[in-house]
């Protein structure tokens, strides 16, 4: 899933100065699932936007909702009739919801509540955890199952650098090497001359490096 | 010949090599350049010139390798693979040997996280094992990366490095193959004070053959005090600083403490060369110290450095 961090109260409370009328817009897509975003988290914000403008003389209109996804014009339709009633939206989806709806509606000013961080997943309730870097080009299997372009703080093809040390990354004690993890794993399952091969450099072109990516599956276009 | 450099020459002749190591000033002056140079001159084989090494913005690699070669001294061109895409590093590798630069060490680079500029993005587009294919590829095809051919061809020696003390350990010297299988003419080691597990790690590298191949440069960096000793135990990642060197440190007075590390570092080259098979040299990294190299490359039997045509 796409994994995001809340922004700081503060910084939103700046954003929706001087706007009166507010909506505050989660999605039911990811960011629910990550527990920053969903229809529990739009009431949390909100709630905290009214007791902080109360205090501070402030309009304290700020209404709820939440949509199927953000990331399909469908849904963001559902808003046609209530959207240039509001100030400002803040959406808590994540970055492509506030594009999505800025693009819908370019009379409304539309502001991001929370901050895109990593296409990841739960490690234990609370803890997620980097794993895919959208590459465009998909490798794990030949390493075990571990990802050195997403998890690899150089991206190696031929790791681990010598930065490593007791399984940790030369970035942080907090950091895997997944360059480690990489050769365990493949020792586990009898593979390791697998390693031993020299990876050729690798094709960025199907990742962000070439370009704003865009895909057309003619068989689903009608 | 790969290249004609003067380290080709001297391991092409059998000699025990040795390099030093000159890390460029926070800014631009060359007179610095010089003097650290001068104290290297006659001393060592070829000095690398780190490319903004802990990821600290410093002169220019290349353009402090100039000032070497106009000084009368061989540089060792370190690139690393954190701050420039392919693209950059074919060129540089271009201009470098157009300049008369020979030698060039191909690394991944320190994490900018480390560095004094943390904020900044990194490129990885290759790492260390692929930029050296690429530089070969350079060297031998005459071609680029992309199989276009070259008006020119990088005449170069080729070098890469390896930290028999990072984890994890058994895996250490298969991936030093894979740097010499990539085509790395030469290694450059990672600072030793751990003898026994360098022993073991070069037991595993000639187990494979791959002293035959290559020839492999033992790091040596002489501990200044038991401050620097305690700090590369505990901060640098991959550097593993036995216990016993620390109190053997600790055991003389303050101010005699470099003196001791000085000997520490010579003793270390002769049993290295004396006592453990396929090492071929000595990579003498005197961080900061480089006017005290000579104390170290003259207490181990290795003046004057061999002159060879």
């Amino acid at each position: 899933m796409i994994v995001g961090d809340s922004k700081p109260l503060e910084e939103i409370l700046e954003m929706i100065e001087g706007k009166d009328k507010v909506l505050v817009l989660g999605c039911r897509g990811c960011v629910t699932v990550c527990n920053v975003g969903g229809e529990k988290e739009v009431g949390i914000l909100a709630t905290a936007l009214r007791i902080a403008r109360k205090k501070r003389g402030l309009p304290t209109s700020i209404e709820e909702r939440t949509l199927e996804r953000q990331c399909d014009p469908e849904y963001i339709e559902e808003l046609a009739e209530a959207a240039e009633g509001y100030d400002a939206i803040v959406s808590i989806a994540c970055g492509v919801g506030p594009q999505f709806v800025a693009e819908r509606f370019p009379k409304v000013r539309v502001f991001p509540g929370i901050n895109t961080t990593f296409i990841g997943g739960a490690l234990e309730h609370g803890v997620w955890s980097e794993r895919c870097q959208s590459c465009g080009n998909c490798l794990v299997h030949n390493f075990g199952g571990l990802c050195p372009i997403a998890r690899c703080s150089k991206s190696l093809m031929n790791g681990p650098c010598g930065g490593s040390a007791n399984k940790k990354c030369e970035i942080s004690p907090e950091v895997d090497c997944v360059w480690h993890l990489i050769v365990e794993k493949m020792a586990e399952m009898g593979r390791l001359e697998e390693l031993e091969r020299v990876w050729p450099v690798k094709n960025w072109i199907t990742s962000r490096d070439g370009g704003p990516r865009r895909r057309v599956r003619e068989d689903l276009k009608q | 010949m790969k290249a004609g450099s003067n380290l080709e020459k001297v391991l092409a002749a059998g000699h025990f090599a040795v390099t030093g190591e000159l890390g460029p000033p926070r800014g631009n002056n060359a007179e610095e350049v010089r003097h650290k140079a001068h104290y290297l001159k006659g001393i060592v084989d070829s000095v690398n010139i780190t490319d903004n090494q802990t990821a600290v913005v410093r002169m220019a690699s290349w353009a402090a390798c100039k000032i070497l070669i106009d000084e009368g001294l061989e540089p060792n061109y370190q690139m690393v693979c954190r701050d420039r895409n392919r693209i950059a590093l074919m060129s540089d590798i271009l201009g470098a040997t157009a300049l008369g630069i020979k030698n060039v060490l191909c690394l991944s680079g320190d994490h900018q996280r480390f560095g004094d500029h943390p904020e900044g993005k990194n490129v990885y587009d290759l790492d260390s094992v692929q930029l050296i294919s690429i530089f070969k590829k350079m060297r031998d095809e005459g071609k680029f990366l992309n199989d276009k051919e070259l008006d020119g061809a990088p005449g170069i020696f080729i070098g890469a490095a390896a930290n028999p003390f990072a984890d994890p350990f058994t895996w250490r010297a298969v991936r030093m193959g894979k740097k010499i299988a990539a085509g790395a003419d030469f290694i450059q080691t990672q600072c030793i004070y751990n003898l026994p597990k360098f022993r073991e790690f070069m037991k595993m590298a000639v187990d494979r053959g791959l002293h035959e191949k290559c020839a492999i440069l033992a790091g040596i960096t002489p501990l200044k005090s038991v401050g620097m000793a305690k700090y590369m135990a505990k901060f640098v990642p991959g550097m593993d600083v036995p216990e016993e060197l620390v109190k053997r440190l600790q055991g003389v007075d303050k101010k005699a403490q470099g003196d001791e590390g000085i000997k520490i570092a010579i003793e270390m080259i002769q049993e290295i060369r004396e006592t453990i098979p396929g090492v071929a040299g000595v990579h003498v990294m005197a961080i900061e110290w480089e006017h005290r190299a000579k104390e170290i490359v003259e207490g181990a039997g290795l003046l004057p450095r061999p002159v060879v045509d």
